[in-house]
């Protein structure tokens, strides 16, 4: 095993793939020359010179519809959008086109393509560069949403994101580029992870937390902190959106008896109120506590690092609200939360 | 309808704008000397051609007139755009395209189906919204597709097309393949942004693809002056260095012969082009609209710019049709409408079982096939 970035694991799997596959392409801005804005794709134009590393003009909506126009005639491109924030651009060829086309014309013309794009506030990047807009794609059916957390989920999920004959968006997170985890010495031998499975990263009995992206490191982190006060946190990690593993979420909180959602985007009508929602259809009788969600405060995300600090969700947000949910449980085998 | 009439009838006419069309511009067309003696070589050899065009135009004319009908007979639901007064145009740009080229449309599509070689019946059976359609009933009207036909799809959202055709060429043009895109719009997408995303990204790329305007002068009731500050919208090529060119879509010959010079710029020199068609919208922009946008003059002056009239009338001046020829041609399109209407009403509904046939093309875990009232859990 090697210890490799999120970053270096996404290049990596990235060159894998396209020397496996003589149909999968790159677009996007400034991802040849430049090398992209995050460096994922360094060194690939390099390699597989400009007709499989196409950078493109600033147009997200003409590029993502001509990788979709792509895609219809059996390549598979891997569009790289440089934040989700610019996916908006491309909204109406994501959602009108790509999350269409299979099924509006009766299953003849499978999309084969995948957007790759990071999403995550907390870098003074002001309120049009930090959204978290996963749930405008997530909401639609078509569509297939993922959010790994690890270099190897990364690497396994972008694999099954490149061979799937459907459309997927694939989010990153700038927080994320940085962090370090073991994949094998070979990229190559790396098995593609199945779309729809979320995992439970951390056995517990309880509470459940449930996290993707970057909130799912700190409901690790927040796990960790909890058992040494003597609580046993289960985590579970989404890692995909759409679809949405209920069964997985049900099953941990049935087992735990409550749970709090970490989520890095809004609050109203957000991920979150999914997951609640399915947690009280699937786990009623066994709840002890209501649901908690930990989500950013509803406000367009300031530039000043206090105020951003303060709307983001962190792990002491996320501690404060699972202690007022153990609370809440009034279970008197858990009196060291008090 | 001042734009169609300042197209010169049989000719196109070519951006001033683009430099490099100029030099090209000409390949394969008569020098101005040889012009009428060639025209009429050409028209020679074109007769057994126009009357088959005369019979497909034919054929749209009344499978769209039936189209309405069945419109108010409610046998068709949704938004229903016909091509009644684009049939030269219709025509004519499917003659230029070789089987194996693609083709992305807009809304208004029902006669290009028929023209690239779908049959009549799996059309009308896709207005029907039955499973015999070639949508599987799934599209409609407005969503027509058909993998061997290559019509890769009509599109509802003005302009979506656009973007996705010039990757179809991309498609092409990485492969190494002579398959030319063609994608037809209306001339109110000139406005919207993906035109000129797409415009400009084919011509970086030298695409072979061919951007199609249909200039029927309006919207739904507003006019092309109305909505683009530059109303001879061919000229926008020239802001691509794209060659462009403007051809009176009445004719279908002028059309044909303007769609196989872009058609073939495309395929030999992988370059995109721009043509845009005039053709009057004989009713107004859905089977609901009376139009009343429209004055009583104007509704007359439509009348003369019929092209099938138009079509009808020049064919039997030059003595290649009869009015037998008419006759016989009107019954043997008649019977293919009403076989096409009545394979329509006989097809069954797509059944509820399919309902989550295709959501994902790869099957996938976790998948939510639930209708209104099911639960999530049986608990």
């Amino acid at each position: 095993m090697a210890t490799i970035t999120y970053r270096q694991a996404l290049r990596d799997t990235l060159r894998a793939e396209m020397l496996r596959d003589e149909n999968v392409l790159l677009m996007g801005e400034e991802i040849g020359v430049f090398e992209g804005s995050y460096k994922i794709t360094e060194g690939l134009l390099k390699e597989f010179g400009e007709r499989r590393v196409r950078d493109t003009p600033i147009a997200e909506e003409g590029f993502v519809g001509a990788a979709i126009g792509a895609a219809m005639l059996g390549l598979r491109p891997v569009v790289e959008l440089m934040t989700i924030n610019f996916s908006l651009l491309a909204l109406d060829q994501i959602v009108n086109h790509a999350a269409k086309i299979y099924g509006m014309f009766g299953g003849q013309n499978p999309v084969p393509m995948v957007i790759r794009t990071p999403g995550g506030g907390g870098q003074q990047l002001g309120a049009t560069h930090s959204q978290n807009v996963e749930l405008y794609y997530s909401f639609v059916p078509g569509l297939k949403v993922v959010a790994p957390s690890t270099p190897l989920e990364a690497s396994a999920l972008l694999k099954a994101a490149i061979r799937d004959d459907d459309p997927v968006l694939f989010l990153e997170n700038l927080a994320l580029y940085n962090t370090k985890g073991e994949v094998p010495d070979d990229i190559a031998d790396v098995e593609p992870a199945e779309i729809g499975r979320a995992a439970v990263t951390r056995e517990g009995t309880d509470i459940t937390i449930i996290g993707y992206s970057r909130m799912a490191h700190v409901a690790s982190e927040v796990a960790e902190k909890l058992a040494a006060e003597g609580v046993s946190a289960e985590v579970v990690d989404l890692r995909s959106l759409r679809p949405l593993d209920r069964e997985t979420i049900v099953a941990s909180v049935r087992k735990t008896g409550s749970a709090v959602v970490a989520e890095d985007d809004w609050l109203t009508y957000g991920i979150g109120a999914e997951i609640a929602a399915t947690i009280q259809e699937g786990a009623f009788d066994w709840l002890d506590a209501p649901v908690r969600r930990v989500a950013m405060a509803e406000v367009p995300l300031p530039y000043s690092k206090p105020l951003e600090m303060a709307a983001l969700p962190s792990a002491d947000s996320l501690l404060t609200a699972v202690r007022e949910t153990l609370r809440a449980t009034g279970r008197t085998t858990l009196e060291t939360v008090r | 309808m001042a734009e169609t009439t300042k197209a010169a009838p049989g000719r196109a006419r070519r951006s001033p704008g683009s430099t490099s069309t100029r030099g090209t511009a000409g390949k394969g067309t008569p020098k101005p000397a040889d012009n009428r003696a060639s025209a009429v070589a050409r028209r020679k050899a074109d007769d057994e051609a126009r009357v088959e065009y005369f019979r497909q135009m034919l054929l749209v004319r009344r499978f769209e007139e039936r189209t309405a009908w069945a419109y108010t007979e409610a046998k068709i639901g949704g938004y229903c755009h016909l091509n009644l007064g684009e049939e030269a145009t219709v025509v004519g740009l499917m003659a230029a395209l070789r089987p194996t080229d693609y083709l992305f449309t807009n809304y208004r599509e029902h006669g290009y189906a028929i023209a690239k070689g779908i049959e009549p019946r799996r059309v009308m059976a896709e207005l029907y919204g039955r499973s015999t359609g070639v949508s599987k009933g799934w599209g409609g009207s407005m969503h027509m597709f058909d993998t061997e036909a290559r019509l890769l799809g009509g599109y509802g959202i003005v302009g979506g097309q656009l973007p996705l055709a010039t990757g179809a060429a991309m498609a092409v043009s990485y492969r190494g393949g002579d398959d030319v895109v063609m994608v037809q719009m209306g001339e109110g997408t000139a406005a919207i942004g993906a035109f000129h995303e797409s415009l400009n990204i084919a011509a970086l790329w030298n695409l072979p693809v061919v951007f199609v305007i249909i200039n029927n002068g309006l919207g739904m009731g507003t006019t092309v002056e109305h909505s683009a500050a530059e109303p001879e919208l061919y000229k926008r090529g020239a802001a691509y260095r794209m060659a462009s060119a403007r051809v009176d879509g009445t004719d279908v010959i002028a059309v044909r012969d303007a769609a196989r010079e872009a058609v073939e710029r495309a395929r030999e020199e992988s370059r995109p082009y721009l043509l845009e068609c005039t053709s009057p919208r004989l009713r107004g922009h859905s089977v609901v609209d009376p139009a009343k946008y429209r004055s009583k003059e104007e509704k007359e002056a439509l009348k003369a710019a019929d092209p099938l009239a138009k079509a009808q009338l020049e064919l039997q001046e030059a003595g290649l049709l009869t009015a037998e020829d008419v006759e016989r041609l009107e019954a043997e399109v008649a019977e293919i409408v009403a076989d096409a209407a009545g394979f329509a009403d006989d097809s069954p509904h797509p059944e509820v079982s399919t309902l989550f046939d295709y959501t994902y093309a790869t099957p996938v875990p976790n998948d939510l096939p639930r209708l209104p009232a099911d639960p999530l859990f049986r608990v």
